[in-house]
């Protein structure tokens, strides 16, 4: 009850922390409003009109949406690149970074889910997903495999930071006993649900382009690039605008996992590449439209070589930097590096699995306004739920939130 | 005959349900399931009712069509996935179906739920010698399964092949001239009904499955509509809704199965059932019926009498991207 009275306090404070900013704080979270109201509006015309105002069609029947969804399993799955070191390894360097992380994680994981159910052509009927009153096709589907680990994944990483916040709002050092073990499973937890993911794909013998072994570790590789680069782009962000002050070692030590992964990236990428065109087989042909395009149709090739140029570029920069040891264009390396990834894995992944079709067909996917309008509304929600979650863990972490028992 | 009285209370506020409710999880395997379903329902009906929206909806939808209707597709939307229910439920939702057609159109249809009968299994063979590409089978798909006009959606693909290759990719599948075309021979794709069929197990919720007779079936009610099924199909056998479906009241096939041809929804899948309300009857799916050079073969592969069984027997047979290991009941031959 105690507990419970606590946690309600936290809660009010929150929101009135959440409440409170500079003017451009306020202006952050108008635009993000703006945004959300726009995806709103976009997806209620797509709610009473049908998946016909969406760019998919019999041909591509996964896009926009589905290819946000892979790409943010990533960027949740690479958190732990934050809580690893610091709760497990007792590298205390990240402690500070670490909050921000998992709240990254669960934004992230949220912004899955909805882009998963905005993709359902029956969103009132997915209480059939539910263990017990729907039925759940496990362990046979990999999808289901997938709503398991995700609910799982964003379970733990709400309760650890929940628990370690509770307890600091109450003045109290967090009890190891407690968090440990459910860090040490959210590591593994992270690696699994990208795996599961990319064994979505990867277990599709008909999606020759999916279908290859190296797609989970590359996803693993892509995740981990992409995720902490963003991160670091984060803490940057939050070293300029606010008080709480991330070590620059944090950030070396981001930018070297950034940097091995980016490399990493690189060489599964070229390994694909010399799969796919060094003997052209039948199964290559989406690899051909991706790159070159197929029979005059290329509307892919020219995110194609941006992604590529960006991803050698970023690669590179981080390359160098580690060399030299300053960080000058760490966050050009990161915006670059997340750019590159979000264009590869997914609207390049995820459309060329099914061009050419089963029986050799090439219809091209275009997204619509409707589902731009819906992606950016879920982006900015992800946005929005981040700002709260981490101003609320800032102010908690730098005591400017407190428990008061007023009784 | 038991709707008028469902709901004898003469209301949407479900008080009159209770005892239907209560008979979910009777004489059923999964009783479990559905007996939680059933207080899941009950549940969603106490708020409802407690937020006084049953009760507006007594007084202010006064219309006794209306209310019938409205309670109607609350039990449709609760119902269980057809593969669970027992024979006394899926009486009562075909019953359900039939009623809210007449309401809404005034017409009758016929909605079946036979079963599979013993010792049969469906299959299907298609004389590449004998396909001229007149295309009367997708036609005729399209009439008997009331598939969606305004999309023009069709379940068969009719691929025209030059003389000298089965190459898919260099096939004409929308062609426009008279047939058939010197130099060219013709092909036709659709559901093959594997007997290890990717897209049941790519199902996360079960919608779809392989019968006992070997027809692949989906049941749209249960279905969410989120395309997985579509990614797992090698042979481009599926399709989605993308929209409300539209048929024109008079070229609604009234004849309907509840796994087959019955009228589907807007965000839901469906695919060839191999005519189930046809074949279940003892009929040729109407694509076999419609052939004018009789290219396509129907027949229980279980029957050593059966003309499927003949072709296989003393014929060159062939199936398509056999190494996916998928065992299509769909065979070519050649004369």
């Amino acid at each position: 009850m105690n507990q419970l009275k606590i946690f309600r306090s936290l809660v009010k404070d929150s929101i009135t922390n959440a409440m409170q900013g500079p003017r451009t704080y306020h202006w952050w979270m108008g635009i993000l409003t703006f945004f959300m109201l726009l995806g709103a509006y976009s997806y209620y015309q797509q709610l009473s009109k049908g998946l016909v105002v969406t760019g998919m069609h019999d041909n591509v029947s996964w896009g926009l949406y589905i290819s946000n969804f892979t790409f943010l399993v990533g960027v949740a799955a690479a958190s732990v690149m934050l809580v690893m070191p610091t709760y497990v390894l007792k590298d205390v360097d990240f402690s500070k970074a670490v909050l921000i992380g998992e709240g990254l994680a669960v934004a992230a994981l949220v912004m899955c889910l909805a882009f998963v159910t905005v993709d359902l052509g029956g969103p009132a009927r997915a209480w059939h997903l539910i263990p017990i009153i729907g039925l759940f096709n496990w362990p046979r589907s990999m999808l289901s495999w997938d709503v398991l680990v995700l609910n799982g994944y964003l379970f733990i990483n709400i309760t650890i930071p929940l628990y370690i916040l509770m307890s600091r709002y109450q003045n109290k050092e967090p009890n190891k006993k407690f968090y440990l073990p459910g860090a040490m499973i959210s590591v593994f937890w992270a690696v699994g649900i990208h795996m599961v993911t990319a064994f979505l794909y990867a277990g599709l013998p008909a999606r020759p382009f999916w279908n290859s072994s190296l797609l989970g570790p590359k996803f693993l590789a892509s995740a981990f690039a992409a995720g902490p680069a963003l991160i670091i782009i984060i803490l940057e962000m939050i070293n300029r605008f606010t008080s709480f002050k991330i070590e620059e070692k944090s950030l070396a030590k981001l930018a070297l996992v950034v940097t091995v992964a980016a490399q990493i990236n690189l060489i599964m990428l070229g390994s694909e590449i010399f799969k796919e065109f060094y003997t052209q087989t039948h199964h290559s042909l989406s690899a051909v439209y991706l790159y070159f395009g197929l029979h005059g149709h290329s509307g892919l090739v020219p995110w194609t070589y941006a992604s590529l140029a960006l991803n050698i570029i970023a690669t590179g920069i981080l390359t160098f930097h580690l060399i030299i040891k300053s960080y000058k264009w760490l966050t050009v390396a990161c915006i670059c590096l997340f750019v590159a990834i979000w264009i590869e894995k997914g609207m390049g992944l995820i459309i060329p699995g099914f061009i050419p079709g089963s029986w050799g067909e090439i219809v091209e996917y275009t997204p619509t306004w409707i589902e731009v309008g819906v992606t950016i509304g879920i982006w900015a929600m992800g946005a929005f739920l981040f700002t709260v979650l981490v101003k609320s863990a800032i102010g908690i972490e730098q005591g400017k939130l407190r428990f008061k028992d007023s009784v | 005959m038991d709707q008028e009285n469902t709901c004898g209370h003469n209301c949407t506020c479900g008080s009159g349900k209770n005892a239907p409710v209560e008979d979910h999880g009777f004489n059923q395997t999964g009783d479990a399931k559905t007996s939680r379903r059933g207080a899941l329902k009950k549940l969603t009906l106490g708020l409802l009712a407690g937020g006084g929206m049953a009760a507006s909806s007594c007084s202010v939808l006064g219309d006794d069509i209306q209310k019938e209707k409205n309670s109607l597709k609350w039990d449709e939307f609760f119902k269980d996935n057809y593969r669970l229910m027992s024979k006394k439920e899926k009486n009562e939702t075909v019953k359900r179906l039939e009623r809210l057609y007449e309401l809404n159109s005034g017409k009758k249809i016929n909605v079946s739920s036979t079963g599979a009968t013993e010792n049969v299994l469906f299959g299907h063979a298609f004389n590449i010698s004998k396909c001229q590409g007149y295309m009367d089978c997708v036609n005729a798909c399209v009439e008997e399964n009331n598939q969606d006009r305004s999309s023009q959606m069709q379940y068969i693909r009719i691929h025209e092949h030059k003389n000298g290759q089965i190459n898919f990719e260099l096939a004409e599948d929308d062609y426009f001239h008279e047939v058939p075309a010197a130099g060219h021979f013709y092909m036709g794709t659709q559901c093959y009904h594997c007997e290890n069929p990717p897209c049941v197990e790519a199902c996360p919720v079960g919608a779809t499955w392989k019968e006992e007779d070997g027809i692949v079936v989906i049941d749209y009610d249960w279905c969410i509509g989120c395309r997985y099924c579509m990614a797992a199909c090698p042979y481009d056998g599926r399709r989605f809704n993308w929209q409300e479906p539209q048929v024109p009241e008079n070229e609604v096939n009234k004849d309907q199965h509840y796994l087959g041809n019955r009228l589907r929804k807007s965000g839901v899948m469906e695919k060839c059932t191999f005519c189930i309300q046809r074949s279940r009857n003892g009929k040729n799916p109407a694509c076999v019926e419609a052939c004018p050079t009789g290219a396509r073969i129907f027949g229980n592969l279980l029957d050593p009498n059966s003309d499927i069984r003949w072709v296989l027997d003393n014929k060159k047979v062939f199936r398509l991207k056999e190494d996916l290991g998928t065992e299509p009941k769909f065979w070519y031959f050649m004369d």
